[in-house]
């Protein structure tokens, strides 16, 4: 009898035979033989670069055929799919189909596997033939250790000075931000000037780049001439220039994070008879900080890379500083040192955030 | 004197008129139940008399001053009336006890020992001394509605207006809610509620009011109301409760 073959019925007598990983699994190993005979080749040129430099020593010699020898292991989670393929097509034959599933889904899983590691390994290597490519030339613009070394004091008495810079306009915009946020919701009729003037604020230095406001701040308030800002150091208008800009960012995060707050909360604590101030003060604020610490150290991250921008006013920091040695020696591995510097003191704050979050959300389980 | 008096107020959204010359009198020690189709401006009417909606008309006084319109003092208004929603009345970063003692302590200055000695046996009455420490999260519906009502009673208002705080509880955590408005209700607290709890409204009120219209469309003694409604729309909207089998 012809049955339909697509009908719910005749799908349920038949069950689907799992997919055949046979194929997959065949590709996985292909691109781990490859692979290995692709490290080797880039192993060989790297020896002949390091020849070629006068530079041999035993351990690199060592590390060398470590590393050409590594993507060799990838054989082994490919030739386990190839295995486990194979013995899904023998239990399928047998008709049977749980452990036919069991095994090509095992085989699927082996050959990702290795098309994961060897895609990551693959750009590994591109990057190392990156590094030796010209003679070194780009390991050597970089990466030249001896300037690395001798630089590296006045970098890091540079640097002191983005330290300072971004915690000042770090404490300050989270301040200013702050008050701006409220002044943006302040109710009633007669806040309406106040709340137009946050509102027109907040947009226009949103929608400003920093370096523009650094540049007007830094060079344009001097030259205003009032005594005042004349006699600030360039560091402060700096300071004033980011706190500016941050603050608006840092007040956008506030006022998402008290609106976030649901509206019950300001009834039912208004209607206990607390006042406006009370209710921010006791019920909405300590609400919203939780939700609002992560962004606003998004933000501080955010600035703490745009200290580096202060230098169009002149300012001496890592990056103004590792900028002269740079063409004093027609090398940027004084700027390596600065963008390892950013990167080592943000890392551990991208990680807070994280934490933060998730510990927020393992947290609070009602809204 | 009536306790609260309700005279022609309009509320308006915009061009939505939702409280169109509503009046209402309530003395002292009754307690009045508000019914009506959803969106007839029960819970506008409940916030208009606690200030925390702006009338666009008439007025409301209680025990004869008037609380709207100008000049009011709103935050010393609604320490004589406390408010309880249908939900999120309880401030989730707060313990029960903390969310008692705050406003007695900042609004009405009492000292903090005092305060938590009050809370406590608020607590106690309702059975609940043992969750003072917990967080709103960790109690029941049942039991965060009855901390905020509490929660009210601690700064000893002299009107309760309840929002239809049970409609969001599982039925079986509904009585235990209804027990200590019935218990209030016999001590004598002046009470206002919206209520879709039809049996319960026969039960404890003095008087029903059906809102219909931007009205009260229809008042009177709950026996009259629920079996002998004068009202052809009063009828109608008790005879679909009781086809819903809420009656
Ligand atoms: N903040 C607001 N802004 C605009 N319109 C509103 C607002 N609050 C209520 N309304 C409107 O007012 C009308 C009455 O709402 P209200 O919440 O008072 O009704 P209700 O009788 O309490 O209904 P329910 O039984 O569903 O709670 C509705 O049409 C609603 O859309
Ligand atoms: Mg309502």
């Amino acid at each position: 009898m012809a049955e339909p073959s697509n009908t719910k019925e005749a799908r349920r007598r038949r069950p689907t035979p799992p997919k055949d990983g046979f194929a997959f699994a065949l590709l996985a190993l292909g691109w781990a033989v490859c692979l290995a005979v692709a490290t080797w080749g880039v192993m060989v040129r790297v020896k002949a670069v390091m020849s070629a430099n006068n530079f041999q020593a035993l351990w690199t010699d060592g590390l060398l055929l470590l590393v050409a020898l590594l993507p060799l292991a990838l054989l082994l989670p490919a030739s386990r799919s190839l295995q486990q393929s194979i013995q899904a097509r023998r239990a399928l034959a047998a008709e049977n189909l749980i452990a036919a599933r069991v095994h090509s889904a095992e085989a699927h899983t082996w050959a990702w596997f290795t098309l994961g590691y060897a895609g990551a390994w693959l750009l590994l290597l591109l990057l190392v033939l990156f590094f030796i490519a010209n003679n070194v030339a780009v390991g050597r613009t970089f990466f030249q250790l001896e300037l690395i070394a001798s630089s590296f004091g006045l970098i890091l008495q540079a640097f002191w000075v983005n330290v300072v810079i971004f915690l000042f306009a770090g404490v300050l915009s989270l301040l200013w931000g702050l008050v701006v946020a409220i002044a943006k919701l302040l109710p009633g009729r007669p806040a309406q000037p106040i709340r137009f003037l946050a509102t027109f604020y907040t947009d226009a230095f949103l929608s400003l780049p920093s370096i523009i406001v650094i540049y007007l701040v830094g060079f344009g308030l001097p030259l205003t001439g009032i005594a005042f800002f004349r006699s600030l150091p360039l560091e402060a208008l700096a300071v004033l220039a980011l706190t500016l800009t941050y603050g608006a960012y840092m007040a956008e995060v506030y006022r998402a994070g008290l609106e976030s707050i649901h509206p019950s909360q300001w009834a039912a604590a208004r209607s206990l008879g607390l006042s406006y101030g009370q209710t921010l003060r006791f019920v909405i604020i300590p609400q919203a900080v939780r939700r609002i610490v992560p962004p606003l150290l998004n933000n501080f991250i955010g600035m703490q890379k745009d200290t580096a921008l202060v230098n169009v006013v002149g300012v001496i920091d890592a990056f103004n500083q590792a900028r002269i040695i740079a063409s004093n020696n027609f090398n940027l591995s004084a700027v390596t040192t600065v963008a390892i510097l950013f990167i080592l003191i943000t890392i551990p704050q991208t990680r807070l955030v994280d934490r933060l979050v998730e510990r927020d959300r393992a947290r609070f389980r009602q809204g | 004197m009536s306790l609260l008096e309700v005279r022609n107020v309009v509320k308006r959204f915009g061009n939505n008129e939702v409280l169109r010359g509503i009046n209402l009198t309530v003395e002292a020690h009754q307690v009045v139940c508000l019914i009506g189709p959803s969106g007839c401006g029960k819970s506008t009417l409940l916030r208009c008399i606690n200030g925390l909606e702006e009338i666009q008309g008439g007025e409301i006084r209680l025990h004869g001053d008037r609380i709207t319109g100008p000049g009011v003092d709103l935050n010393a208004l609604r320490r004589e009336v406390g408010i309880v929603f249908q939900s999120f009345n309880l401030f989730p970063h707060m313990t029960v006890l903390q969310n008692i003692t705050l406003a007695p302590t900042q609004v009405l200055r009492m000292p903090e020992e005092q305060a938590r000695e009050k809370a406590l046996a608020l607590l106690k009455r309702i059975g609940l001394e043992h969750k003072a420490q917990a967080y709103p999260d960790q109690l029941s519906g049942g039991q965060q509605q009855r901390v905020a009502i509490v929660r009210a009673l601690a700064m000893e208002p002299m009107l309760l207006l309840l929002d239809e705080i049970t409609s969001a509880l599982d039925p079986e955590l509904v009585s235990e809610v209804l027990n200590l408005l019935r218990e209030l209700a016999r001590e004598g607290m002046t009470m206002i509620l919206a209520t879709h709890e039809m049996g319960f409204a026969k039960e404890v009120a003095s008087k029903v009011c059906f809102l219909y219209g931007g009205v009260v469309h229809e008042e009177g003694p709950p026996e009259q109301i629920f079996s002998n409604p004068q009202q052809e729309r009063t009828q109608q909207f008790l005879s679909s409760i009781i086809e819903a089998g809420r009656l």
